[in-house]
């Protein structure tokens, strides 16, 4: 464990963050220059596919491809420089200080493990404990993230599980060491509308219960401004606007109002729907 | 125009469609909501021909089918997959991807064909040689409905055409759908987990569970909330909890 | 613009390929690709990789051209490659390099060691063994390019149609399919040609016989996952009939693995070529054939080593340059690996 924060300073700070991919045809650059600090609280990350809102969340777990260029002002989770850091430290932040819940458990999930055995391991990576304790404590947690059958479901393979339940599953794991941050990338997207609303209830409340710090990627802008305290907009690899979630019908910027205008409403008819006019002023850097 | 009696589908002992019934008339859109095994899809790949262990009744155009399709069937429905990067043969340009379809079909005029229908669908002539990883998820799925339209066909069916798309994106495909729809007197089956979205689009929906329609109702009940099944009621009330946030 | 490995590079990605279409549906135009270089060859260059073709040709030649970019960065492919040409060239240019008749015996002048006469020394009946291998080369690697051209089609095609078909004909195709995989290769190709008689044609057929049963159980299983894919059901959805579907739109979604898959082979094709000319079975004794060549000249391997070495080395460059080339192919082309 590195050195204690200092009071009033926020558990992530990232300013002026760039990614770029270099490709045969030339530099594509993924990430534009993103600030944001992220304290005890929830935000959310919005844009549409290739805003670079995951790359972003990548990069503050050092998880890019070996080919990406990262570059930064300020990268730092706690007192932790991730430009700077280890691989031995990263693997410390990575599934220690920081959890990441993945889109779609299927893919996440080792198939040939169950999900006890999945969740026994995450524990035993990071603390000290005999295989009944481990198994005990994997219990508890199955039970934390509301499972009503965790004896069924931790002798379970991932396959035998719904999509809710893995989700769960993965969920109970990113807790096993206790994290101070959990980063979920797009995490109800595979899931159907009931169990979404379920699941992110769940990761809200286990947030505010543990009081650890919450990154909510996704491309749902009302699903996150729901769940967030802030919501950050990205488009093209910038940050177009940053706002806390409350005020979201009151963006200001231009794009935040394009992606809230083109959503087909159930209340209300609309004869044709509004569609986003891009701005090329929107691709201009910002400072 | 499409009736659909007692459908049934079991995929050895999966029983995924338990009597499925609805009729859509000629130049109507009907919606099919459920969440993920409800079995809506299924309803859609067995009228398409892609699912064969089916039993009952399927008529397009007042002709009963069996479980194979003839080409005239393909000439009269079409449809429209969900995901567009999965949609489009990985190997082959938009230009052969399009001709596809006119070569099966016997059409000679698919150097006019290709150009018209791409405009129809609003993709650039430079589309037209690039590989379906040239193209954005929007984009792909513009073909894929060109594909789908390009031999005439008065049936489209639309499995979830826009939830693998940004909802930017998502608008401008649903304002085509539209526009296709009026402008070729279309009629459509759209199946959707978005209650939304079928509300744009469709005039009237049933919403399935495990298998079978529990309740069939109008556009106009659908965003009153005058729905009578508690699972209809369950998901007009999750989706507008989130509009209203 | 190479394909993307994950999600992350596709969002990455996605960008440049998108810059001259519509803006519409391009989000991500931010990063541009920069301008290319202005010189002699780039004008031919842009022109393959260019991200809006104006003609069929175009798009085709631009993607070979960016698997072909994509095979240059890997340099023990590009070795591979590069053995593989010299030996093409060397025993294709075989009558200008041999210095003697490969079938000229020289009785006097026996196991010679390796001298300005004879670069590479004579074999035990005098005849010289540079000549030799050169056109022992037409031979040996004639043999494997028979088989594969016999091979490949064949258990594609098998593999397809069974995979595609499913029910009655996948059985029946595959349980066809074991029976051969269940012989020893060598012991079955030995059979083949103990009943055919020894020569270059039956080992030919021989070692086809036994070759094709994986490449069906590579093609069937590919299959498999292609069937189930969209893209083949909007085929099916064309009205397109069973026999187009396979042959336009699975079969060569399969061909890449394959083509890797015999690039790998290639080597125990030779192998398995040069043992039964070794035993005897193969081309016959005048014919320069390396497997042959090592055979004969095993009898004096202690005293006179380069008689056999040299079409072992021959042997070995071969099989390990195909072996080298395939790794560099399945890096390009097998869409699994991005």
């Amino acid at each position: 464990m590195s050195a204690p924060l200092l009071a009033g300073e926020p558990l992530v700070a990232v300013r002026n963050l760039h990614v770029d991919f270099p490709s045969a045809t030339g530099v594509t650059q993924a990430v534009r220059g993103v600030s944001f600090a992220i304290g005890r609280e929830k935000l959310g990350i919005v844009g549409e596919s290739g805003s670079g809102k995951s790359v972003t969340g990548r990069a503050l777990m050092g998880l890019l491809p070996g080919s990406a260029r990262v570059r930064a002002d300020v990268l730092r989770f706690g007192t932790t420089d991730i430009l700077h850091a280890s691989e031995r430290e990263m693997r410390g932040l990575r599934g220690g200080r920081i959890g990441l819940i993945l889109q779609d458990p299927k893919y996440s999930l080792n198939p040939v493990m169950t999900a006890g055995a999945q969740i026994a391991e995450a524990l035993r990576a990071h603390t000290r404990l005999g295989r009944r304790e481990a198994r005990d404590a994997a219990l508890a947690l199955l039970e934390s993230v509301q499972i009503r059958d965790p004896r069924r479901v931790h002798d379970a393979y991932p396959h035998e599980l719904s999509g809710g339940m893995g989700q769960r599953v993965m969920i109970a794991m990113m807790l096993a060491p206790n994290p101070e941050l959990l980063i979920a990338d797009e995490p109800t997207s595979a899931l159907d509308a009931s169990v979404q609303a379920e699941i992110l209830r769940l990761i809200e409340e286990l947030v505010d219960s543990r009081g650890m710090a919450l990154m909510l990627i996704s491309h749902d802008l009302p699903l996150v401004s729901r769940f967030c305290d802030r919501v950050a907009v990205m488009y093209a690899g910038q940050v177009m606007e940053e706002l806390p979630a409350a005020d979201l019908h009151r963006a200001t910027h231009a794009y935040t109002r394009g992606l809230l205008e083109c959503l087909p409403s159930l209340t209300q008819k609309r004869e044709r729907l509004a569609t986003l006019k891009r701005d090329p002023a929107w691709l201009a850097p910002r400072t | 125009m499409i009736d659909i009696g007692n459908l049934d589908v079991r995929f050895g002992a999966n029983h995924v469609l338990r009597g499925v019934s609805f009729r859509v008339a000629p130049g109507e859109t009907f919606g099919l909501v459920g969440e993920s095994g409800s079995g809506k899809s299924t309803v859609l790949r067995a009228v398409a021909g892609l699912v064969t262990e089916w039993t009952g009744r399927i008529a397009v155009d007042g002709k009963p089918l069996g479980q194979k399709r003839d080409r005239a069937f393909y000439r009269l429905v079409q449809m429209v997959f969900q995901d567009p990067y999965g949609s489009l043969h990985p190997r082959q340009t938009v230009d052969r991807i399009l001709s596809e379809p006119l070569a099966v079909h016997g059409f000679t005029d698919a150097d006019a064909r290709i150009p018209r229908a791409l405009e129809e669908v609003a993709l650039p002539r430079a589309a037209r040689f690039r590989y379906p990883h040239q193209l954005s998820g929007g984009q792909r799925q513009r073909v894929a409905i060109a594909r789908a339209l390009i031999a005439d066909p008065r049936v489209l069916l639309l499995d979830e055409p826009t939830s693998a798309l940004d909802v930017s994106v998502q608008a401008e495909v649903l304002n085509l759908l539209a526009d296709l729809r009026a402008a070729r007197g279309l009629t459509c089956i759209l199946v959707s987990h978005n209650l939304a979205v079928v509300a744009h689009l469709c005039g009237r929906l049933a919403v399935m569970q495990g298998g079978r329609i529990v309740e069939e109702l109008d556009e106009a009940s659908l965003r009153a909330g005058r729905a009578a099944h508690p699972h209809t009621r369950d998901l007009i009330r999750l989706s507008r909890d989130l509009e209203e946030a | 613009m190479s394909d993307p490995a994950s999600p992350i590079a596709d969002a990455a990605t996605a960008t440049a390929a998108l810059e001259p279409i519509a803006p519409d549906a391009v989000p991500e135009a931010a990063g541009a690709p920069p301008p290319p270089q202005e010189g002699a060859a780039s004008g031919r260059r842009a022109w393959l990789l260019t991200e809006a073709p104006a003609s069929r040709a175009q798009a085709a030649w631009g993607r070979r051209y960016q698997a072909w970019l994509a095979f240059r960065r890997n340099p023990l492919a590009m070795a591979g490659l590069g053995v593989i040409l010299v030996m093409l060239l060397l025993i294709l240019l075989a009558p200008v390099l041999a210095t003697h008749d490969p079938g000229i015996q020289e009785l006097g002048n026996r196991l010679a060691a390796p001298s300005a006469a004879h670069l590479l020394g004579t074999d035990e009946l005098g005849r010289d063994v540079w000549s030799r291998l050169l056109y022992g080369g037409r031979i040996t690697l004639g043999m494997v390019l028979a088989v594969v051209l016999l091979v490949a089609p064949i258990g594609l095609l098998v593999g397809c149609v069974a995979g595609y078909a499913g029910g009655l004909w996948d059985r029946l195709l595959m349980r066809v399919t074991d029976v051969f995989l269940a012989f020893p290769r060598l012991i079955l190709a030995l059979a083949f040609v103990a009943a055919m008689g020894p020569g270059v044609e039956s080992a030919v057929i021989a070692i086809a016989l036994t070759a094709w049963p994986p490449y069906a159980r590579l093609a069937r299983a590919e299959t498999l996952t292609i069937r189930r894919t969209d893209y083949v059901a909007a085929a099916r959805m064309t009205g397109a009939s069973p026999a187009r579907v396979v042959l336009r739109h699975v079969l060569p979604m399969c061909l890449p693995s394959l083509v890797v898959r015999v690039t790998l082979d290639m080597s125990s094709i030779i192998l398995t070529a040069a043992g039964l000319g070794f035993l005897g079975l193969g081309a016959q004794p005048p014919l320069p054939e390396w497997g042959t060549m090592i055979a004969t000249a095993r009898r004096f391997i202690l005293e006179q080593w380069w008689v056999a070495v040299m079409p072992g080395i021959a042997i070995f460059s071969a099989s390990l340059a195909f072996n080298l080339l395939g790794d560099g192919l399945r890096d390009v082309l097998d869409p699994k690996q991005r």
